[in-house]
């Protein structure tokens, strides 16, 4: 359920961006998010598309998740490893002390939008 | 043909809402008010640990209660029966109350008004970890019924946590295969700073030392700002 929280803080932040550069209709979101920061994406579609259709300005804005691959780093060999595959144990020596260096990121990478008004204009 | 523009934002999903805390952390700092998070899954045993805390409290701090639920307001006249202020917080489907809605309620209790305010937050240990109510401390309660295993499996909110209270102590004997050395040794991992007690809100076992602790993070927070 942490999806719907995060649509709602993804929407807040790129209405603002949005106003700041002059866009009045956004195309796509493209966010990033670690392979271990415990997001369900098809959970964030399905809440996106419900969510967006309450603000013009993203009406019919595409959703991009990409993946941010999770790194693991073994303070004692001064290794670093995949997360996923090994967990908190190191795969060369065995030990845990170790510590994740990347793969907990949640975000908005960028956004990609126009001005109607301005097309119209000219 | 539109322009279509490009606009790299580079920012944190939960950039605005970690600034929104330290904001609120400043106010709190203005009204000399200590502001504690309690976490914990559901039926772990916040409202009871309250209640007993309250108690041993009372008579030197001003304590005031939010409770954050989906829904009900059950808790707070549970901790309204123990002669504090309360009040109910509904987050509206939310699993999690941010800053600003926890700023919301600060108002509406009169945070100004007391030493130590207690929110008790959604039983949760997923979305309440993420976000930063504006809390001075971090309490998170884990259950011995809900297994040894859980800092290995919600890593975040035991990192996130100033102090974890081990509550059910009482039944130890029933689930045998809790092992309270490994449950140390794994919160510890995640987080080496956090302090640990073991508690029973059910029989008081452990409950001075928590308040101690408690009563010593309020006296210096105030001496320090």
């Amino acid at each position: 359920m942490h999806e719907l929280g995060l649509v709602n803080y993804v929407v807040k932040t790129v209405s603002r961006v949005a106003e700041e550069n002059d866009i009045n209709r956004i195309r796509s979101v493209t966010l990033e998010f670690g392979e271990v920061s415990g997001i369900v994406t098809s959970y964030l579609y399905s809440y996106w598309n419900w969510y967006t259709k309450k603000f013009p300005l993203l009406e019919g804005a595409q959703l991009k998740c990409l993946e941010i691959p999770a790194v693991s780093w073994c303070d004692d060999c001064k290794i670093s490893y995949s997360t996923v595959a090994y967990g908190r144990t190191c795969p060369k020596c065995g030990g845990g002390n170790t510590w994740l260096l990347q793969g907990n990121e949640m975000n908005i990478k960028e956004i990609e939008g126009g001005n109607d008004d301005k097309r119209r204009d000219a | 043909m539109e322009d279509i523009k490009i606009i790299e934002v580079k920012r944190s999903i939960l950039e605005d809402n970690d600034e929104d805390a330290d904001k609120l952390r400043e106010e709190l700092a203005a009204q000399k008010t200590f502001l504690l998070n309690l976490m914990s899954s559901p039926g772990a045993g916040k409202t009871t640990t309250l209640l007993r805390t309250i108690e041993k409290l009372k008579d030197e701090l001003k304590i005031g209660v939010m409770e954050a639920d989906i829904d009900s307001d059950v808790d707070t006249r549970a901790i309204l029966g123990s002669g504090v202020r309360s009040i109910q917080l509904h987050t509206g489907g939310m699993c999690h109350l941010d800053a600003d809605m926890t700023r919301q309620g600060l108002k509406e209790i009169g945070s100004e008004d007391f030493d130590l305010v207690i929110l008790e937050n959604v039983g949760n240990l997923v979305c309440p970890a993420e976000f930063d109510t504006g809390a001075v401390r971090n309490a998170m309660i884990l259950s011995v019924p809900e297994g040894d295993d859980k800092p290995l499996k919600y890593p975040l909110m035991f990192e996130i946590a100033d102090v974890v209270l081990i509550n059910k102590c009482d039944t130890l004997s029933v689930f045998s295969d809790f092992d309270t050395e490994k449950v140390k040794e794994r919160i510890r991992m995640r987080n080496p700073k956090a302090d640990i007690y073991f508690i029973s809100a059910k029989t008081g076992e452990g409950i001075d030392n928590w308040c101690n602790w408690l009563r010593k993070q309020v006296a210096e927070y105030k001496e320090n700002i």
